[in-house]
């Protein structure tokens, strides 16, 4: 009825070959562009952003560089909490040391630091594969935690071990520190999660993303017709930090403001990630969104639902958030294994024949 | 004799005592693996929810009221009795072989012939349930576990090692008792799975599944005895590890220990995650006592890691693994 190509046609390769070739789909996508662009910006207070909006966005980020590693090139990582504390830490040295650079350089700057240190930790995926990698990655998480909690030259030597933000502004208005106010810091983030969702969506869809994807489905086969799994699998360990760089260095510097880093950027953190990306769809970038809003909601709904609503302590809402995780986690490997990207896909097929299903 | 050569010593048992501690999570790990392919990161876990029960089931507290007292505002804490330690085990066995079926009829049924990594992320999922259900079961406060193991100070190595070296070496009571046990189990399951029925039918099903299901050996069976045995091992670690610090969150952690010493040995191996286990308490502590003071010390949490991924790069099958061969 209202989803569906009829009469939509393309006479053009370039209108053929663009992101949305549906023009519903397209409108939509514009639509979702300027809500988020020029309507929510001035219904935001600082619950609905530090609660919400921050961690989503940043978060969003983040699954993103790891789907594109996990999902799209087949190398699961549990070092997305590791390289995210490298994108932190590198913005705080870089923000400490040159002060009056802006800060966009800053993350990005950080963003290619995380993506350097990731293509190291990605060297023995030309070995090692599979879960044998899952775990080498671990190695990552755990010795980068640790040189940032040892190493005193990463936290300027302060006393209690953390790194705090310092004030900077962007074209005069405070985007980190004390006195930010709410809608410059979802600015801020949005841009460049807008940003990181159209690159990696592009990157996926050319010749890049085409030689991830035979590298995932089966790495001999690939090999043999010529894609260069050496290239193939550190550009997806580059690209992939890049991303989880640029979120860890938002996380500490705009969303958080403090970090302690084996509190915040533990494993716990990795599997975050990664749960979010099974959730939300595995190989799909709308996936990445729908998997970071699902995870950021759940705990926030379960929270104000059981501890609000009914009064539970809120240890037992805790632990059923650890239930109601673990649970969906192995629900989504055995139901659908592509997530709610797949169910949305189902979803759209049914809409374009609706209500004439014949 | 030079004193740091004889500290080196005492460092050098210790991480003995801990490495075969690390082997005993790491067998449970190897066999679910050999079994069914499937890499259980839940074992830690497994671990730490054995050790609850264990605890909850000889204290009398009653299961769930945290939840109970929540829902419908009652004070119910304790049953009220004390069980000895053997009941308890008893009892504890029989969770986990009920857990087990369940694992395998709710979950790894649905999940045959998937690929290993999706099976590893099913179990992690499992690990994150087990955490959430074990702590709403009986509480996440810290508990004691005393089943009447001997711990403390050894000493009569403490007086031998006095009258060689002049210097007593520390070691714990509770870990030479851990390291019997661990050769006692090790030695059993050698026993179960090359002389007997069920363990044939289960080195069967680790070399071929099909080939194991046309000669009539059921699989299901195979896994749920399997996972039961795992759940074994994990309460015999569990009452190690709590008797030794505390049934506690950290408890579930050992899993991340175990990962590098199955990587180290190989996943296939019972032998390599004996000696893997050992390489790696050994490597750990004289690294920690050796360089540790020179970068800032606690790099007990990486050093294995670090260790596994080398040996990776040139061994990727691990030490002791079957030489992986891949067709197309």
């Amino acid at each position: 009825m209202f989803y569906r190509e009829a009469g939509d046609f393309s006479k053009t390769y370039r209108e053929d070959s663009q992101t949305f070739p549906i023009r519903f789909d397209r409108y939509r996508y514009y639509a979702v562009l300027l809500i988020a662009f020029a309507i929510i910006p001035f219904f935001l207070n600082d619950y609905w952003v530090n609660a919400i909006f921050l961690p989503f966005l940043i978060y969003s980020i983040a699954a993103i560089g790891l789907n594109i590693l996990t999902g799209y090139c087949g190398q699961v990582s549990l070092g997305t909490g590791g390289f995210m504390a490298v994108g932190a830490y590198a913005t705080y040295k870089l923000m400490t040391s040159f002060p009056e650079v802006s800060m966009v350089v800053h993350i990005l700057l950080a963003g290619g630091i995380t993506a350097f240190v990731g293509v190291l930790f990605g060297l023995p995926s030309l070995r090692i594969k599979g879960f044998y990698l899952a775990v080498a990655t671990l190695a990552a998480q755990f010795f980068l935690v640790w040189l940032f909690n040892r190493v005193p030259w990463f936290y300027n030597n302060s006393a209690s071990g953390q790194i705090n933000s310092p004030e900077r502004t962007l074209l005069g208005v405070p985007i980190t520190g004390a006195n930010t106010e709410p809608w410059a810091v979802y600015l801020f983030c949005l841009v460049f999660v807008a940003l990181s969702a159209v690159i990696a969506r592009n990157l996926t869809r050319g010749a890049m993303g085409r030689k991830w994807m035979a590298i995932r489905d089966m790495d001999i086969a690939a090999e043999i017709i010529g894609v260069n799994p050496l290239t193939a699998k550190l550009s997806a360990f580059a690209i992939s930090s890049f991303f989880v760089g640029v979120s860890g260095a938002l996380f500490f510097s705009v969303y958080l403001g403090a970090v302690e880093v084996g509190e915040v950027f533990g494993i716990n953190k990795s599997f975050l990630v990664l749960f979010m990306i099974i959730i939300g769809g595995l190989g799909s970038i709308f996936g990445s969104f729908a998997g970071a809003a699902f995870l950021v909601l759940l705990p926030v709904l379960l929270k104000n639902v059981l501890v609000t609503g009914l009064g539970w302590p809120t240890d037992i809402a805790a632990h059923l958030e650890f239930m109601i995780v673990g649970g969906l986690i192995i629900v989504f490997l055995i139901m659908e294994p592509h997530g709610i990207a797949q169910l949305w896909r189902i979803a759209k097929e049914k809409l374009r024949l609706w209500p004439f299903p014949h | 004799m030079p004193d740091q050569l004889v500290y080196a010593m005492e460092v050098f048992l210790n991480g003995l005592m801990a490495g075969v501690l690390y082997a005993l999570v790491a067998l449970g790990f190897v066999l679910i693996y050999k079994a069914s392919g499937i890499f259980n990161y839940a074992q830690g876990v497994m671990a730490l929810f054995a050790a609850m029960t264990l605890v909850g089931v000889m204290e009398g507290q009653v299961p769930f009221s945290h939840l109970i007292n929540a829902l419908l505002g009652t004070k119910v804490h304790h049953f009220g009795w004390h069980l000895p330690a053997f009941i308890g085990i008893v009892s504890t066995v029989i969770v986990m072989v009920l857990l087990a079926w369940l694992v395998q009829r709710i979950i790894f049924k649905h999940l045959v012939g998937q690929e290993p990594i999706i099976l590893f992320m099913a179990t992690i999922g499992l690990a994150y349930f087990m955490e959430g259900f074990g702590d709403m079961m009986w509480g996440s406060e810290i508990k004691k576990l005393d089943v009447g193991l001997p711990q403390g100070i050894n000493l009569w190595i403490d007086e031998t090692t006095y009258n060689i070296f002049d210097y007593g070496f520390f070691i714990d009571n509770l870990d030479i008792f851990a390291t019997i046990i661990a050769a006692i189990l090790v030695g059993g399951l050698v026993i179960f799975s090359q002389y007997t029925k069920e363990g044939r039918a289960m080195r069967a099903v680790a070399d071929d599944h099909q080939a194991a299901l046309s000669v009539g050996v059921s699989l299901n069976f195979i896994w749920i005895m399997v996972w039961s045995v795992a759940g074994f091992v994990a309460l015999v670690a569990g009452i190690m590890w709590g008797t030794k610090s505390g049934v506690q969150f950290s408890l579930s952690l050992i899993a991340l220990k175990a990962l590098p010493v199955l990587m180290l040995g190989g996943f296939t191996s019972i032998p390599g995650a004996i000696v893997g286990g050992l390489i790696i308490g050994v490597g750990e502590k004289l690294f920690e006592f050796t360089v540790g003071p020179l970068i800032g010390g606690a790099t007990e949490n990486w050093f294995a890691y670090v260790l596994a991924l080398l040996v990776l790069v040139f061994r990727p099958q691990g030490l002791f693994g079957e030489k992986i061969i891949e067709r197309v």
